[in-house]
């Protein structure tokens, strides 16, 4: 689709809105609906629609597979992390109140961790199966 | 909807029937959102609606477009689906009105959730703080799942290709 200037020029305008709006999911689910899961997706269609316009090459460029397949278990490995640093803390797994020193604050930075490991997953997941679709094709 | 389902399995062209399923998700997130179910709605509209047509047409890329006949008689299928469908109505009969304040859902667990998550978690987002923080394992499940799935995937479609000359391509 290297022709088509409206579809560039208009891509290029909504990919770094579409990232935006899925960093605002990401970060604020604890406020508004949303969360790591939504988010991830919402991120990865920002990828894919730069690989559908301007290449499967070039969004590999981009985002090489090798950082992807670095991420897919880096996600799991926070959110497992979070409840193993929970025991070392003294707590139960999973159990973030002993994160920070009020108990509620510390449920509120755990949500955040885990529903960022979620987040790098689930992108990363949903970009990779892309990535192997599209280029299995050709 | 019911529009739609119908559509989409009268239909030969696989093409028409993904978009047909991308409209059913929509329609269905739209349902989600009036029965004030917004996390649920965001999930079906981004995933149902989005990137799962995306995979659609990158897997009707890779096979034919339109559907082959079918081989084996249908008698057999429309009989299974009838039955399990009619066992699921059956299964619903028993079950509390929707909304209904009395039903257990609404009674066990549930109060606490809406009425202590904002102490106990500081998350105003009950969704959020039930998924990350009280049933942080299914969430933990859910990712596993996730991680899993992207690796089958991989194992299958994108190993190096070794025996380029022979074989597969």
């Amino acid at each position: 689709m290297r022709h088509h200037v409206v579809l560039r020029v208009v891509a290029k305008l909504l990919i770094p809105m579409i990232m935006l709006f899925g960093l605002y999911v990401q970060f604020h689910g604890d406020y508004g609906p949303g969360g790591g899961f939504q988010a991830g997706v919402i991120f990865a269609a920002a990828i894919i629609l730069y690989a559908i316009v301007f290449g499967l090459e070039s969004a590999r460029r981009v985002v090489r597979p090798a950082i992807l397949r670095v991420l897919v278990p880096l996600g799991v490995l926070i959110y497992g992390g979070v409840g193993v640093a929970n025991i070392l803390l003294g707590g139960n797994y999973l159990d973030y109140s002993v994160l920070a020193h009020d108990s509620a604050h510390g449920q509120h930075v755990g949500i955040l961790l885990v529903e960022l490991g979620v987040g790098i997953t689930v992108s990363s997941v949903m970009i990779l199966i892309f990535f192997t679709f599209a280029g299995r094709g050709r | 909807m019911v529009v739609t389902a119908v559509a989409v399995v009268r239909q030969r062209d696989l093409f028409a029937a993904v978009m047909l399923t991308g409209i059913f998700s929509l329609l269905s997130a739209g349902l989600f959102v009036d029965w004030d179910a917004v996390d649920v709605a965001f999930t079906e509209a981004s995933v149902g609606a989005g990137i799962v047509t995306v995979l659609m047409l990158g897997t009707l890329a890779l096979t034919a477009p339109t559907e082959k006949k079918a081989v084996h008689s249908r008698i057999l299928p429309l009989v299974v689906v009838t039955l399990t469908g009619a066992a699921l109505i059956y299964g619903t009969l028993d079950m509390p009105l929707y909304g209904d304040p009395e039903a257990p859902i609404n009674r066990h667990v549930v109060p606490r959730y809406l009425n202590e998550s904002l102490e106990e978690t500081n998350v105003p987002n009950v969704v959020a703080a039930v998924l990350a923080s009280y049933r942080g394992y299914d969430t933990l499940g859910e990712t596993t799942v996730i991680f899993t799935a992207g690796i089958g995937v991989l194992l299958l479609l994108g190993g190096r290709r070794r025996n380029k000359g022979g074989g597969r391509k």
